[in-house]
């Protein structure tokens, strides 16, 4: 155990994309990961710790994959600095184990001369020989470390024999550490080398995967093809709606549970101990509001979207790993191209119908910064989980229940043609910034479609964990700063003693709501509404409970407050109104975790801005024609 | 072009002088993005990009 106080070596794995890089990286660390992002940019830092069987400690970096050293995407400027020792803030590593997939040798090896030319100490894994050696390809793995002069390990990155030949490597290297892998010449063309290399080393059949052919015959099929991505996005949909509602419900009545509990059972449990003047004080002080109606409501509001996103993370991770991803792009590629986003922006795109926030988040797999910004533009559009209780609270209100054309439910066709017109205005807007931009260079899709290959649960829950721990900790830590912020503004100040109206129209929101009414009468929307659009900017299905709070501490009497929301919305607001709070919800810009998310993601206060900016001016723009139109037609 | 950065880009990724490509299928619409077959590797290729990959007839692999 000496040489564990030692500085532990630093050891970092490159290698392609689709090399099999991250599964191996979670072999070799499990759970030890750190996972944050590069200094100044987006790009993910994942570092582990691996002990050797020595007791020897490393530090191992997983660098983003690389195609080349000399990049075309941030990913691979990053690669390519740190190993240079350039990056800021990051030490060149000590040495470098570079991961092939050996079923793809052609494209790795080069990589591999590139990478050789580096002068570091490295290792190479000679990842998936398992299915290599399936498919007939036989790798000479001695012959191939004596061309290369560097060692190279077989490694399968699902099963535990192969790192640990790859650690005794390691460790081999660690006690030599000078062992610089010897120069190519100058002048040498690493394609022809690479082709030496593979004919001194590998024998392989004429076509490399029989089942892959197969695969993509049908799943890249013009119809076919679309026709299995249709249903395969359906039943994401249908798995993230019907398995997380039970959830969600317990969730709900659980966070419920703990609120009331808050300001009845603690508060008498307090009151037992300490006495009851403390209880009395306890019940009327503002500490029990706060913890019941701000933090707990706050942070079960939150929560429970993380069923939802779980599921959908899981459909996603498992989708990427299995190779899908690529071919969902190379399906839609022409289409979104069209309106100014390429065919990787599909699945960001598709995941903010949850929520925008994990949608923004996963447009880190768009190389393309231009397309990145243009998919996080739009995703807000994309008509997320947190508006289908305002749609069906106000649906239920307004829209009657009624057949059109024998077949077809009006409150069903209504909620599609609020979902299609986020989908269309999303298409317009990118559109539109595609003809207003001023870069016009061409920018490549140039996509790998790698070998369809069985996910495997280890990086499955390993990836799942990770999005949740983002989602709980950074939009956790907004959400529950604005709740408790929201709770101020509308506990504070109190009612006057010789008050009037409810305590609300006192507080500092009930006079913003009154205020804001001079902007938003245009729109149809009321004093309530514009109260309810405050706490529903930390999260938009909020709305609905705050509505039903301000027509609750509104109500003259207990009677009126006992009411259910729906009859009560339906007597007092008209049709005009209802459509037009219907329609700015289609583009409700105001949500502020987004903005946060669109802050983080494109590090940039300006992008945040101009989101927030079009967003909001589209939502009037609709509202205000909506209603507008509306009333003329005798609606208002 | 020696300093089209997606030309060198499609050499790094094998498509030099030398190598068979085996155009494998095309996308649903205008029959873009085509599928082409470098030794082991499929990549998504549009039609601007492909027209950049400049073919010889010669023996089929």
């Amino acid at each position: 155990m000496t040489v564990a106080t030692a500085a532990p070596l630093r050891l970092a794995l490159i290698g392609n994309p689709n090399s099999g890089k991250t599964a191996l990286f979670n072999q070799l660390t499990g759970s030890r990961q750190k996972v944050a992002n590069y200094a100044g940019v987006t790009v993910e830092r994942k570092e582990g710790r691996l002990i050797a069987p020595s007791g020897r400690s490393y530090a191992l970096l997983d660098l983003p994959g690389a195609y080349s050293l000399t990049p075309s995407s941030l990913d691979e400027a990053i690669t390519r600095d740190l190993c240079r020792g350039f990056y800021p803030g990051e030490a060149t590593p000590d040495a470098l184990v570079c991961v092939i997939d050996a079923t793809n040798l052609r494209l790795h090896l080069r990589f591999v001369l590139e990478v050789r030319e580096l002068g570091l100490p490295m290792v190479v894994a000679l990842n998936m020989a398992d299915v290599a050696a399936r498919r007939g390809i036989r790798v000479d793995r001695a012959a191939l470390e004596q061309a290369l002069g560097v060692p190279v390990v077989e490694t399968v990155a699902v099963r535990h024999n192969g790192a640990k030949a790859l650690v005794e490597r390691i460790e081999a290297l660690g006690a030599s550490p000078h062992a610089v892998p010897p120069p190519l010449g100058a002048g040498a063309d690493l394609h022809t080398e690479t082709r030496r290399l593979l004919s001194l080393a590998v024998t392989m059949p004429a076509r490399t995967s029989r089942i892959d052919d197969a695969l993509d015959r049908w799943l890249l099929h013009p119809v076919f093809g679309l026709l299995a991505l249709a249903v395969i996005m359906f039943l994401i949909f249908q798995a993230v709606y019907a398995w997380a509602t039970p959830v969600m419900d317990l969730i709900d009545a659980g966070t419920a549970w703990l609120g009331e509990w808050v300001k009845t059972g603690m508060v008498d449990m307090l009151g037992s101990v300490f006495g009851e003047g403390f209880r009395t004080a306890l019940a009327d002080g503002p500490l029990v509001s706060l913890l019941g109606d701000g933090v707990i409501a706050g942070i079960g509001g939150v929560i429970v979207f993380l069923p939802q996103i779980l599921i959908l993370f899981a459909f996603i991770l498992a989708l990427e790993e299995s190779g899908y991803l690529p071919r969902a792009a190379f399906l839609l590629d022409r289409m979104m191209a069209a309106a100014g986003l390429s065919g990787r922006s599909f699945i960001p795109l598709l995941s903010s119908f949850a929520c925008a926030i994990p949608g923004i988040m996963s447009t880190r797999s768009i190389q393309d910064p231009r397309d990145r910004i243009a998919t996080i533009l739009v995703a807000p559009l994309m008509t997320c989980s947190a508006r289908l209780p305002v749609y069906a609270l106000l649906i239920g209100a307004f829209i009657p229940q009624q057949k059109v054309g024998g077949v077809f439910n009006l409150q069903g066709l209504v909620l599609f043609a609020l979902y299609m017109a986020g989908i269309l205005s999303a298409l317009m807007v990118s559109f539109v910034m595609k003809k207003w931009r001023r870069d016009k260079s061409e920018h490549a899709l140039l996509l790998e479609l790698p070998s369809y290959r069985m996910p495997h649960p280890r990086d499955l829950a390993i990836g799942l964990y990770e999005r949740a721990m983002i989602f709980l900790k950074r939009v956790g830590g907004i959400i529950l700063a604005l709740t408790i912020l929201l709770w101020f503004l509308l506990s504070f100040p109190g009612a006057p003693a010789d008050a009037t109206m409810p305590a609300i129209d006192y507080s500092f929101a009930g006079r913003i709501g009154h205020a804001l009414t001079a902007v938003f009468a245009p729109l149809g929307f009321n004093w309530q509404i514009c109260i309810a659009l405050i706490p529903g900017m930390a999260a938009r299905e909020v709305v609905v409970s705050s509505l039903a709070t301000v027509y609750a501490l509104s109500a003259a009497d207990d009677n009126a407050a006992a009411q259910a929301l729906s009859p009560i919305l339906a007597h007092t607001w008209s049709l005009a109104t209802a459509l037009s709070l219907l329609v700015w919800f289609i583009y409700a810009p105001q949500c502020l975790s987004t903005w946060a998310t669109i802050r983080r993601e494109t590090n940039s206060w300006k992008m945040m801005a101009v989101s927030a900016g079009y967003l909001f001016a589209l939502a009037y723009l609709a509202s205000f024609a909506t209603y507008q139109i509306a009333v003329a037609l005798g609606a208002g | 072009m020696p300093n089209d950065a997606i030309a060198r880009r499609l050499r790094e990724l094998g498509f030099v002088a030398g190598e068979s490509v085996q155009l494998m299928a095309h996308g649903p619409i205008g029959a873009e993005p085509l599928l082409v077959q470098i030794g082991f590797t499929r990549f998504a290729l549009r039609r601007s990009e492909a027209a950049r990959v400049v073919l010889r007839e010669g023996a089929p692999a």
